[in-house]
C-alpha cells in the first residue's frame, strides 16, 4: 500500500474519531463493495475484501487528514484487492498484461448499440478486460469519479488517466463487438 | 489537430475534463472530421448502454452490520464524553431502526411512486424537446432564483453546483399533478438533470430512488419542500446531487 493512504494509526480510535469514521467512511461501503466486486469478479470475495479494506481504513484513519473520503477508501480497497489477487489468483495477475492494440475496431455507433444492449453481455465483456482497464472504467462510468479522483485511487499520473480510459473503452468496444457475431449465430 | 491526437482527447471531451480552450478546439475539429464524430457517437452509445445496464452492485445489507460489529471497540475519552457518545449511539441506532422500518415499508408505496416517477419522466422528456428546457437560462443562481418570484407561490431553493460537477443551466415552470412547480435544470457531463421542486406540508422523507425506461429518479422531502430529480445519468450521480441539494 502506498504511504499516502495511511498514517501511523494505533489501530484503536477513541469514540470521537470512531464517530467521525462512521460518518465519513462507512457511507462509502457501496462504492467499496462495487469496486471490489468488479476487480475480483465475485460478490462473495468482494464481501470479504471490502470488509478487510474497511478494517484497514479504520486502523489507518489517524492518517486521513480530511479531503475526499471516498477516494481515500477506494485507494485502500484497490490495494487490498490486488494483494488478495496476488495471493489467491496469482495466474490471473501474470497473464493480464498483453495490452497491445494494433487494430482500430471498425465499429459504427449502430453495431455497438446492438452489441451493448444487454446487461449480461456487458458484464462479460467488462470482466474479460485486464483489471487495470476494468478499474478505470468502473471508477469513471459506475462510480462517476473525476480524472483527479481516478488518479488518486489508482496511483497513475493524472496526465495519463485520459489515455488509460481511451484504451480501456477501446478494449471494451472490441470485447463487445468481437463477441457479438458468435453469439448472433448461436441465437439464430 | 490530427486524428491521432483526437483519439485520447475525445475521451477527455466525452468526460467533460477538457479545459474550455481544448474543448472548443476539439469541437471545431469535430465539424470537419466525420471519423471523430462517429467515434464520439459510438462512445456515447457505449456510455448510455453502461448506465442503462445498471452494473453498479451495492453491498449486501448484512455486510454493513457485519463490518460495524467487527470494528474494534473505541477507546473511551473520559467518562463525560463517553456518556455523551453512548447517548449519541443510542440516538443513532434509534434513527437507524426508524430508517430500516421506513425502508421495509417502502415497497408498499412502490405502486404510487412508480406512478409518480412515470409522471416525472414524462415531464423530463417533454423538457428535452427543442426550446422547452429552460424559461430562464443562466448559470447564475442569483438570476434564476428571482426569476421565479411572482411566478410561483413559493420560493424554490436555487443553487449552482458547478464546482461539484453539476452546473446550473437555468429554470422553468412546469405543471405536475395540476400544480405549478419549479423545474431546475442542471448539467452532468453530457446529461441533463431536471429537479422538480414544490412545497409540501408533509414531514421530511429520506431519498427514495428507482429507474424506469433507462431513466433514474430520486425523490425526497426536506424542510417543507418536495424534490424529485430525473435524468439518464447514473444513479450515483443523482445521489450526489441529492446530497448537494440537501446540504
Amino acid at each position: 500500500m502506498s504511504s499516502s493512504d495511511q498514517g501511523k494509526g494505533s489501530g484503536v480510535l477513541d469514540s470521537q474519531e470512531r464517530e467521525r469514521f462512521e460518518q465519513l467512511v462507512l457511507p462509502h461501503l457501496d462504492a467499496a463493495f462495487n469496486l471490489a466486486r468488479w476487480l475480483l469478479r465475485s460478490r462473495t470475495d468482494a464481501e470479504d475484501v471490502a470488509q478487510e479494506a474497511i478494517l484497514r481504513a479504520y486502523r489507518f484513519f489517524g492518517g486521513f487528514h480530511g479531503g475526499d473520503a471516498r477516494a481515500w477508501l477506494l485507494q485502500i480497497v484497490r490495494n487490498t484487492c490486488y494483494t488478495w489477487l496476488e495471493k489467491n489468483r496469482p495466474l490471473e495477475m501474470k497473464t493480464e498484461f498483453d495490452e497491445e492494440l494494433h487494430s482500430q475496431p471498425g465499429t459504427t455507433p449502430e453495431s455497438l448499440a446492438i452489441a451493448s444492449d444487454n446487461r449480461e453481455r456487458l458484464t462479460r465483456a467488462l470482466e474479460t478486460l485486464p483489471a487495470r482497464f476494468r478499474e478505470v472504467l468502473v471508477l469513471r462510468e459506475l462510480e462517476g469519479c473525476s480524472y483527479k479522483e481516478i488518479a488518486a485511487i489508482t496511483a497513475i499520473p493524472i496526465g495519463t488517466v485520459m489515455s488509460a480510459l481511451s484504451r480501456a473503452r477501446h478494449r471494451l468496444q472490441q470485447a463487445l463487438t468481437q463477441r457479438a457475431p458468435e453469439e448472433a449465430t448461436r441465437e439464430l | 489537430m490530427s486524428c491521432e491526437h483526437a483519439g485520447a482527447i475525445l475521451h477527455g471531451y466525452l468526460d467533460g475534463e477538457l479545459d474550455a480552450a481544448r474543448a472548443s478546439e476539439f469541437e471545431r475539429h469535430l465539424e470537419i472530421c466525420p471519423e471523430c464524430l462517429s467515434a464520439l457517437e459510438a462512445q456515447e452509445t457505449l456510455r448510455t448502454a453502461l448506465q442503462r445496464a445498471q452494473l453498479y452492485e451495492t453491498a449486501p445489507v448484512a455486510l454493513r452490520g457485519k463490518i460495524r460489529s467487527s470494528l474494534p471497540a473505541a477507546k473511551p475519552v473520559g467518562f463525560g464524553l463517553r456518556w455523551m457518545s453512548m447517548r449519541w449511539l443510542a440516538l443513532a441506532s434509534a434513527a437507524l431502526l426508524v430508517a430500516f422500518i421506513g425502508w421495509r415499508l417502502v415497497p408498499n408505496f412502490k405502486g404510487e411512486n412508480q406512478y409518480q416517477a412515470a409522471e416525472m419522466i414524462d415531464a423530463h422528456l417533454r423538457s428535452l424537446q427543442a426550446g422547452h428546457l429552460t424559461d430562464v437560462t443562466s448559470t447564475d443562481q442569483h438570476t434564476v432564483k428571482p426569476w421565479f418570484d411572482g411566478r410561483l407561490d413559493f420560493a424554490p431553493p436555487v443553487r449552482d453546483f458547478t464546482n461539484d460537477g453539476f452546473p446550473l443551466q437555468g429554470g422553468r415552470l412546469d405543471v405536475l399533478r395540476g400544480r405549478a412547480v419549479a423545474a431546475l435544470v442542471y448539467g452532468r457531463r453530457k446529461h441533463i438533470v431536471n429537479v422538480f421542486v414544490w412545497p409540501s406540508s408533509e414531514p421530511d422523507v429520506a431519498p427514495l430512488e428507482g429507474s424506469k425506461l433507462g431513466y433514474q429518479w430520486i425523490e425526497w422531502r426536506k424542510g417543507g419542500m418536495q424534490f424529485c430529480a430525473v435524468s439518464d445519468t447514473s444513479a450515483s450521480d443523482l445521489e450526489q446531487l441529492q446530497r448537494l441539494i440537501s446540504q
